[in-house]
This record gives C-alpha cells, structure tokens and sequence, in this order.
C-alpha cells in the first residue's frame, strides 16, 4: 500500500437549496482512501453517506450542488469536471455498485451483451476480446457456469448473482476506485457473506480503493479497514476500523454501538442501549456539535461551538470531550 | 395463569397457484403450477411467551403470519386460537380475531397518508366499538399514543410529519387500540435504523411486560431474535427445520441450516473466528429439491437425506428435522 491517497476529499459541502432556504446535507467533511483500502462509511438514514459518494461519482442530483470543498481522484481534482469528461472517468477509473442489482441492469439485454458494451466503451479492444473479458469477468465474480449464464437476461438471475454481475460490470475496466453503495443490504445474510468476501478480495487483489457505504456495522466489522461514522452530515469519527467498532470515543458512536443487538451476549429481556431521540432533520441542524441534544455527555461548550475532528488514539473524533 | 397455547398451528400449509394463464395453458400446453409457500407447519405459541420465526426471503415466515392472522386462508391443516379451530364451522372467526393484531415490515406503505394519527389509531375501536362516545375515544387514543412514547396532541398531525421510527410507534399504537393479546409482527424492525430499532424493541419488551402480550415475531435477522425470542423456529423452504428454546438454539444450535445461519452473521467482535464459508443459494421453490430441502447446500447430506424428507423429530430442549442429526451423525 503506497501512501499518496487515491481518493482525496475535502472539506466537502453539498447543499440543496430550496425555496425555504437552502439545506446543508453534507457538512465540510474530509477523508481520504490509499490504494486496495476499504472505507466503510456508517450512518444512519439521512446522515449523508450516500450523497458523499453520489458526489464522488458525479452523480449528485439536482438542485443538489457541491457548494464548497473538494475531491481529487489520484492528484487529480474531478469535482469541477465538465459532465462529458466526468462520464469517461466514471466506469474507467471509478466503479460503483448500488443497493438494487435489478435496477442497475437493464432487463433488456442481456448480462453478456451490457459487459461487452460497458468493455469496449471503455477499453480499446475488439469485440472478441471484450466477449472473453466479460467471460473471465463473471468467473471471477463467482458466477458458475459463466460460458451458459452470459447470454442469459437479468431476470434469469437470483438476487445475489444479480449483485455480482453488477460487480463484474464495475470491475469491467479494471477502475482504480468503487463506491458501493449499500451493496449487501438487499439480500439475505448467507449470500450478504458471499458478496462481501468477494469485495474484500477483489479488493485485496486489484489494489482497487474501495468506498463502502453501509448502516450494517456487522458489514463494516467484516470487510472495511477504516471506518468512517457519520452523523447529521459531518464526520463523528473515523480510525482503523477495530478501534472505532471496540473503543468507541464519540458518544455517538458509542450509543450506535450499543443498539446493536449481539448474538451471543444477548440475553432475553436485557434491554439495548437506545439512544433517545432521532436524527435532526436537515431544516434544524442544531447549533455547536450536531449531536448535543441526545448526548449523555454534553456540556457548554457543546451547546455553542462546532468540534473539529480531533485525535484520539489512532482514530479522530469531533467530539469536545478530547478538545 | 391458563396452559393452554394461546396459537397452535397444526400440519398447517398453504399453496398457491403461480400457472401461466388459461389460454397459455391451453394453447401452449403449460402445466399448472402450485408454489407451496407453507407446508406441514406446527408449532405452539404458549400466552405470554414471544416465538419467533426466522429464515430468509422466501421460507414462508410472512405467509405464516398471514395466515394466523387470516389475510390468507390455509390449503391444508388447522389453526387453534385460544382452544378454538380457526376454521371449524361453530368457530366465530371474526370474533377471535379481535383479539389478535399485526404490525407491518414498512411503516411508510401501512399508514394511510390522508388519515390523521388519531383516525388511524382509532379505526379498531370504531370498528369494534369500543369507544362509548367521542371523548371515551379521544381519552383512549390519548393514553395509546403516550403509551407509545408520543405525545397526545401527535394524534392530530398526518403521518407523513413523522420519522420511519415514530411511524411504527402508531403502527403499534394502532395495534394495541382494539385490546389484543396477541400481536403478530412481520419484520417490525427491518426498515429501521439501528439505534431506531433498539427503540422499538425496547417499547416493545416494555409493552409485553405491562400488557402480558404475546407476540409472533417474525425476522430474518437472528441477533434481533435473540434479544426478542423466548423460543425460535428456523424456516426453510416453507418448513420449519428447527425449533427451540432461544438459550438452547443459540448456544447449541442442531440444524446443519441454523448452524449455518449463524455463522453467516458479520462477526462484530472481529475475534478473528473462522466462518464457513456459505455455499450456494435457497433454491428456486418450484422445484423444491427432493428429501430434505436443504441437502444440496448441506455439508452433511448423503443418500438418505437425498431421497427421504426428515421430520420434525424431538431433540434436547426444541426439535429438528435432520437425518444427521437424528442418527447422531451430527
């Protein structure tokens, strides 16, 4: 792992404007991916996750705009690209996987027929070429018998080998970065295992950057190497990934962790730690640290002044209990 | 308190025909084709007691749920409430099912967007006349939204003023409005946050409690049903392949699929524990595989288990249905 970051952003800001105003939806925030490292970006609904990584790819809907900060894609600042160039970049250095494999396929053609076209878009080879590369991809996704399933539709396939043609098509020009957006949260446990072992590995072997933005902590725990909470748009914390799931240091982070239910340590009628109260919504973002009003720990300082990301340990926390 | 199961499903089934159309059939000579969804389910739910049923999409656990609520009817078998066959002529039907409610997977598609919170909460004691008069009602669906954790006055705004979250607080307000003693859940969770979740099951278990509910609750996610579950039954494939008390199945779970289910579960301890690695996928329930459904995926099966369907067979505190199990191969 080299330690010039493949993907840069920050102090990225996106905002809506709308006829009340305008909404700050992602709130200055920073982080980088080296090479063949899995971020996991965790959140719950609404906290911003997956505009961050609609951002990177370029494919934030209006009148979402990115209204400050910005995004560098190995050095190079993608953030300002004109939407013809940005197309070109996306599929060839950037990948992306979505939660709904269905709807990231088209039920017209056939899986052979949108590997070929997503190949030869981007890569100079012949059509012969693309036809064995699709073959070697969907082998390498886990696909059996790809010789017979190529030529097969999308609703010829299951929900989790839908989900890996979809990341044999990300992976069709062999992109330096994907952003998988919720990728396992459509499918049942025993094929979510199978998808993100897949990922990890892929990961592991093309030194692809991977983006990985879940509300699964168990997926997080399994796959990422980093990990990145966020809440109410801004970073709460974010470190290596067995010290922010096991110390926890922002109390949000902590409450997070403690709703969870555990198999094993669980036992009937013990209550989960719940953390009262829900999200704010983007019209009344509290002022001072955006978690203040449901923290068990806040104080004045809370109340007034935004935290910055500071250093705890190896991880970072905006959190003015480490201030 | 009475013994007696309050639920008691026997051999129950339900299928359902997924043919092409008349003409196709006629003219291409398409055969009918039945979808067992639910087959030769039994099982007992004791009063007070929260069983819950897991398995992944497709195992037949909602159309379990559905059917002892009535929203379907069974093909084969027999369902008690209370003593009572569900489908005997004598049985008053309607009037049992007063006394059980459900509470739905998605709290956006089961509240009706023109209805204010109080309508919604108050349809089941209109509709069972509970209610002497209009400020009985109001009284009532005061106290049912405050005993949800929300206020009075949230009766008279329209869903769409709340979070996913608060919404299955009315869900379940609207459930408790017409009295029940048994609440059957499909997925209350599922489209939730987690710290929303924990919220919820939280009221729920608090609910149960001072309400001494019993509860049916359905899930695919086993850490959920282990914190929820006094007793759980494994489906697969529209059988129940395993059930058990919860300490017994998570500690020592006996199907070769429970096993598996577990181990599929990310490990949040990161304790570095090896997992088998899962093989294969549920197969397509039209041409359920022969003898025991789950052989093709099972590192255990042999002939046997190709050839003969196990029964549910009693094992240490639950039962299986599992040659492998049963011979003490396993």
């Amino acid at each position: 792992m080299s330690d010039a970051p493949l993907l840069e952003v920050k102090d990225l800001r996106i905002e809506f404007p709308t006829r009340r105003g305008t909404l700050v939806a992602v709130d200055g925030i920073s982080f980088c991916i080296a090479p063949g490292e899995v971020l996991g970006v965790v959140g719950e609904s609404g906290a911003g996750k997956s505009l961050t990584g609609m951002a990177i790819i370029g494919l934030l809907e209006p009148p979402g705009r990115i209204a400050a900060g910005e995004i560098r894609l190995e050095g190079r600042r993608i953030d300002d690209l004109p939407p013809a160039e940005m197309r070109k970049l996306r599929g060839r250095r950037i990948g992306a996987i979505f939660q709904d494999p269905l709807t990231s396929l088209n039920p017209l053609y056939t899986v052979g027929e949108q590997l070929v076209e997503t190949i030869l878009t981007h890569l100079e080879v012949g059509r012969d070429a693309a036809r064995r590369r699709a073959l070697q991809l969907l082998a390498e996704v886990g696909i059996p018998a790809a010789e017979a399933r190529i030529d097969q539709y999308p609703h010829q396939f299951s929900g989790g080998m839908r989900q890996r043609v979809v990341i044999a098509l990300a992976l069709c020009a062999e992109p330096r970065l994907i952003v998988a957006d919720e990728p396992t949260t459509a499918l049942d446990v025993s094929i979510q295992a199978q998808i993100i072992t897949l990922l990890r590995r892929l990961a592991r072997d093309h030194g692809t950057a991977v983006m990985l933005i879940t509300h699964d902590m168990g997926v997080i725990a399994e796959t990422a190497d980093r990990v990145a909470v966020m809440y109410a748009g801004r970073i709460a914390e974010i470190g290596p990934v067995r010290e922010v799931l096991q110390a926890p240091r922002h109390p949000y982070t902590v409450g997070l962790m403690g709703s969870i239910p555990k198999l094993g340590t669980a036992r009937r009628h013990t209550r989960l730690v719940q953390i009262d109260g829900a999200m704010p919504r983007l019209t009344a973002i509290p002022p001072g640290c955006a978690y203040h009003p449901r923290c068990p720990r806040r104080f004045a300082r809370c109340e007034s002044e935004r935290p910055e990301l500071l250093a705890v340990g190896n991880a970072r926390a905006s959190c003015w209990l480490y201030g | 308190m009475d013994s007696r199961p309050l639920v008691r499903l026997i051999d129950a089934g339900r299928d359902f025909d997924v043919s092409r159309p008349w003409l196709n059939r006629v003219l291409e000579g398409a055969p009918r084709r039945v979808l067992r969804a639910v087959d030769d389910v039994s099982f007992e739910v004791a009063r007070g007691e929260t069983l819950a049923l897991v398995g992944e999409s497709g195992c037949g656990k909602s159309t379990v749920a559905r059917l002892i609520v009535g929203l379907y009817a069974l093909s084969r078998g027999r369902i008690e409430f209370d003593g009572l066959d569900l489908a005997a002529p004598g049985t008053d039907a309607p009037r049992l099912r007063q006394r059980m409610q459900m509470i739905f997977q998605d709290p956006y598609a089961s509240l009706n967007p023109r209805w204010r919170v109080r309508d919604i909460v108050a349809e089941p004691i209109r509709v069972l006349g509970l209610a002497a008069d209009n400020a009985a009602e109001g009284a009532r669906v005061a106290e049912l939204l405050r005993q949800v954790g929300l206020a009075a006055e949230d009766g008279e705004k329209y869903p769409h003023e709340f979070s996913g979250g608060q919404r299955q607080r009315i869900s379940i307000a609207r459930a408790l409005s017409g009295n029940p003693e048994f609440l059957v859940c499909d997925e209350p969770t599922s489209a939730l946050d987690v710290s929303v979740q924990a919220q919820i099951l939280n009221l729920m278990s608090d609910l149960q409690q001072r309400l001494g509910l019993t509860y049916l609750f359905i899930s695919h996610n086993l850490a959920v049903v282990s914190h929820v579950a006094d007793r759980v039954g494994v489906m697969y494939l529209g059988r129940v392949v395993e059930l058990a008390g919860a300490a017994r199945l998570f500690a020592t779970p006996r199907h070769p699929y429970t096993r598996m289910l577990m181990d599929a579960i990310p490990d949040l301890e990161m304790s570095g524990k090896p997992r088998t690695p899962v093989a294969g996928e549920v197969p397509n329930p039209l041409a359920p595989p022969a003898g025991c459904a789950f052989h093709p995926r099972c590192p255990h099966a042999d002939a046997r288990c190709r050839s003969e369907r196990p029964q549910l067979r009693p094992v240490a505190d639950g039962a299986a249905a599992c040659h492998a199990v049963e011979e003490g191969r396993l």
